[in-house]
């Protein structure tokens, strides 16, 4: 497929500064994609310290750990920092790892303005978990921050809250621009748009996404500020404004922002079943159309958020029709990799079983998806915890199992050594039994009737919180030996190959393990 | 944050530990496992609805991961060390395309057909207004001019684990909503602060309580019974401790109880009249307080720092009567403190007297006294 351009004269001039500095003032997008990563973990690592609290608390029904005043700031930091601090830097590093690499770019076509957007993300967080010290107690309001209860009624930390948001706002934003403007405008002489990997693909509609959408959730704080301290009324009924106002500009970003933690997964998956079953992708081209289609259907599915809010008849009815419409892009993707799979020549690598869980509990998140579209139905599950396991399955097993994926099946490129495949292993089916025993019961419990940002509940819930909070706890304890087996790796190891994985194809392979500091300072060619 | 979580834990932990260890979960339940079926035609036909997508999306599963599992056994490198070359197929990708937009126009066409059902909004034989507040539900007979509080009846001792659980623990209150059975019933579904959410899984009822809106919905229920929901819509700190009771009865039992609530009205009204002692307003306005005011302000006065201020001590409450008066009729703008001019003038000159009489405040302020003439003088248009 493609040659390489041996570069080590390049890299006697260009390698890495030594000390902290290599770290501040880097502008290499393979630092920075490091740099990401951890970020990311560590938030992982608080994040899930918050929902331990949470699982801790409704292990049993009574108050025993925490008062339902920090409760309800553990939910809400707990999906803040999952959202905007896990998932979405996490797959910003990877993008930066790999995006160069896999269109035989140097390097991001921004890179300064990279090195911004990575180092501004410590201050928002470290300006959001601050909030935890002040007076009155971090914000409160779960992450949708629904007005008036995050307006007039928040606590005086809101000011912070809303003042992190734009902080992460802009790191998004930026990051954004620079994937789009590297894929447009670095790729390697033939690497046409149709042949770009699929990761490649989805994250240049996912930077898409971000940039239509991460103004909008800018606008609605704005306007939070706004009413909060200069008087003005967007959210308040009392004063003429609006409270379904907020909700409508929050999903209008919230709902595409769920495909932005979930279209690079498509993406990583694609590769990752691709490799382990060394038989070419099937329908690539339906992905990339079914990518797109997911990317625009996005924009006119937020009201599906709000079925209870009192919409007129006419616009259920539209949202409804128009969010089942989703599953039909989303079902080719299934197919497809199925398909891939069907006859291949299947081996069960760690990354390869992350990637097979994805496909099965992504796929039972998006058909209860389907059951939450149906709005009658939706009357009887809307924010129960049936909504809590739905979206916990495409975002745990679905985005978060794609990072983890992706990190073990990239790690040999990035540190030059294997992982330990027998403790991957291990990791796998923690993580596997624990993610089902965690989420699976809070569909019964959903059904049964238990509603969400609950901190005490009635005593027919009491036998299935208790399996969840037992989950949790093993999941959670489970991503401890996650962090082991990833600072072994880069420690040391059996050294990996160039090609790494047999099956495995893309520009990124034919690189030297672990990838020089500069790789194509002289594009590739590709047929 | 931290060291109150801490704190909190040292306290409690020898109880917790006790209940833990000690407590059957009396009524827990390892087969509460599905929606249960409504009582209404509604929620029957939603739980229809709901088992009938159910079934569909198990069959679209099982038939997926029964092939992926078929590959995963037989398609192994061992089995199969030659993969295919196939990576495109347009007859195939045609078909799962089309069959599941065909699937989905079945599930969604039943779903439309009932969601016009229960889009029905004529007026009902009887009209409820349901307004939301932190943390209580307040139920207007439009009718009948009956109107009165709910709030979760629960002890605190059971919520911290003090005493064992009672069969209703969270679900249950200290006055039900009263409807009568095969009638009509509409709710008008609205809040005072910030957004609830009126949940009534019986009746496949669940409608946001929005301030400055008018949501409604409507049920027949035939069935007399105790039928139980929640709060769905995150509210702030007691969220959890806000349930829904609603009774169904017989037309006779029901038109009993109006009665009985109008004769109550009458009552309290004569009580407005009365000369009143501090004494009598303190132990009626106690009793009150711990309704309205505890969640905020606690039960030592103190409030919690930074979010509830502290009556304990406050300059207005033991000094200035008339602003104290304007507070709770008024509220406090840009602030949590909500207007309380909804309870009566017997209840508010004893909570205001409450305030007024405890922790000190007497002692330290100039100790007068707040009658229900106050109130009524407060409200008289002013000239």
């Amino acid at each position: 497929m493609s040659a390489v351009i041996e570069n080590h004269h390049d890299d006697h001039h260009h390698g890495p500064a030594k000390g902290i500095t290599r770290w501040l003032y880097t502008t290499n997008h393979k630092d920075i994609g490091t740099l990401y990563l951890w970020f990311s973990f560590a938030m992982f690592l608080i994040g899930g310290a918050m929902a331990m609290v949470i699982r801790a608390e409704l292990f049993q029904p009574g108050m025993q750990i925490v008062e339902p005043e920090f409760y309800n700031q553990m939910i809400t930091l707990h999906g803040l920092i999952m959202i905007f601090g896990g998932v979405m830097p996490a797959f910003v590093g990877l993008a930066n790892w790999l995006v160069p690499m896999m269109i035989g770019a140097p390097d991001m076509a921004l890179p300064r303005m990279n090195n911004l957007s990575f180092w501004i993300l410590p201050f928002a967080f470290f300006i959001l978990l601050s909030s935890l010290f002040m007076e009155g107690g971090a914000p409160n309001f779960g992450w949708t921050f629904y007005a008036p209860l995050s307006t007039t009624y928040a606590p005086p930390s809101v000011t912070f809250f809303i003042f992190s948001v734009h902080i992460m706002g802009a790191s998004s934003i930026m990051g954004a621009i620079n994937v789009v403007v590297t894929i447009m405008n670095m790729r390697a002489p033939g690497v046409s748009l149709m042949k770009m990997p699929l990761f490649v693909w989805s994250w240049l509609i996912t930077a898409y996404l971000l940039i239509a959408v991460m103004p909008v959730l800018a606008g609605a704080v704005t306007m939070m500020l706004m009413d909060i301290h200069f008087g003005t009324s967007f959210f308040n009924a009392a004063g003429g404004g609006d409270p379904v106002l907020f909700q409508h500009i929050f999903w209008f970003f919230g709902h595409p922002e769920v495909y932005i933690m979930i279209l690079p997964a498509f993406g990583i998956v694609s590769h990752i079943i691709e490799t382990f079953s060394r038989k070419q992708l099937f329908g690539y081209s339906s992905m990339v159309w079914a990518m797109l289609s997911i990317a625009i259907l996005s924009f006119v599915v937020w009201a599906h958020h709000m079925f209870t809010v009192g919409l007129p008849l006419a616009a259920e009815i539209f949202f409804m029709w128009a969010t089942m419409l989703i599953a039909v892009p989303t079902g080719v993707k299934v197919f497809n990799w199925v398909a891939t799979m069907f006859r291949g020549s299947l081996t069960f690598e760690t990354p390869m079983l992350f990637a097979i869980a994805f496909v099965v509990l992504f796929t039972i998140g998006g058909l209860s998806g389907l059951m939450l579209a149906i709005v009658p139905a939706d009357f009887q599950y809307h924010d129960t915890y049936f909504v809590v396991a739905h979206f916990h399955y495409v975002l745990v097993p679905g985005a978060i199992f794609s990072i983890m994926a992706a990190v073990y099946y990239w790690i040999p490129k990035w540190s030059g050594n294997m992982y330990d495949e027998r403790l991957g292993k291990l990791h796998f089916w923690l993580s596997f039994i624990g993610v089902n025993v965690t989420f699976f019961p809070q569909h019964f419990i959903g059904l049964a009737g238990m509603p969400r940002r609950y901190p005490d509940y009635a005593l027919v819930f009491a036998d299935w919180n208790m399996v969840s909070s037992v989950g949790a706890f093993l999941f959670g304890f489970s991503q401890l030996l996650f962090l082991f087996i990833v600072i072994k790796t880069v420690m040391g190891g059996k050294k990996a190959t160039d090609q790494v994985w047999d099956g495995a194809k893309g520009l990124e392979w034919t690189v030297a393990s672990p990838a020089p500091y500069h790789t194509f300072s002289t594009p590739p060619k590709v047929d | 944050m931290f060291f109150r979580l801490f704190s909190i834990l040292q306290k409690k932990a020898f109880f917790a530990l006790l209940f833990i260890l000690n407590t059957p979960l009396l009524n827990a339940d390892w087969f509460a496992l599905n929606m249960t079926r409504g009582i209404t035609d509604i929620s029957n036909e939603v739980f229809e609805l709901h088992m009938l997508i159910f079934w569909i999306c198990v069959a679209i599963g099982v038939l997926v991961f029964s092939v992926m599992f078929y590959s995963m056994w037989a398609h192994t490198k061992k089995k199969n060390p030659v993969p295919a070359k196939f990576h495109e197929n347009h007859k195939l990708e045609i078909a799962w395309t089309i069959i599941p937009f065909l699937i989905l126009i079945a599930m969604a066409v039943p779903a439309s057909k009932t969601l016009v059902k229960i889009y029905d909004d004529e007026a009902g034989d009887i009209n409820i207004q349901v307004t939301g507040y932190q943390w209580k539900w307040q139920y207007r007979y439009l009718e009948d001019d009956v109107s009165f509080f709910s709030n979760l009846s629960t002890d605190l001792d059971e919520i911290y684990n003090l005493v064992p659980k009672g069969e209703n623990y969270l679900q249950e209150v200290d006055e039900m909503v009263v409807i009568p059975a095969g009638k009509k019933v509409r709710f008008l579904i609205t809040a005072n602060d910030v957004i609830h959410s009126w949940w009534m899984p019986a009746f496949a009822i669940k409608q946001d309580a929005i301030p400055g809106f008018v949501n409604t919905a409507w049920t027949i229920v035939d069935e007399p019974g105790i039928y139980r929901g929640k709060c769905t819509e995150l509210c702030g700190k007691n969220h959890g401790f806000m349930p829904i009771v609603v009774k169904v009865v017989e037309q006779d039992e029901y038109d009993e109880w109006v009665y009985g609530k109008k004769q109550e009205a009458i009552k309290l009204a004569e009580l407005t009249t009365k000369e009143w002692t501090a004494e009598e307003l303190v132990t009626r306005g106690e009793s009150i307080y711990e309704v309205n005011c505890v969640a905020c302000h606690q039960t030592s006065g103190e409030g919690i720092t930074g979010i509830f201020p502290a009556l304990a001590g406050s300059d207005i409450v033991m000094n200035n009567k008339d602003r104290n008066i304007e507070i709770l009729m008024e509220g406090v703008q840009g602030a949590a403190m909500n207007s309380f001019s909804y309870l009566s003038e017997v209840e508010l000159a004893a909570v205001i007297t409450y305030t007024r009489q405890s922790w000190g405040n007497a002692e330290k302020g100039d100790g007068e006294i707040v009658v229900p003439k106050d109130i009524v003088d407060y409200k008289e248009p002013k000239i």
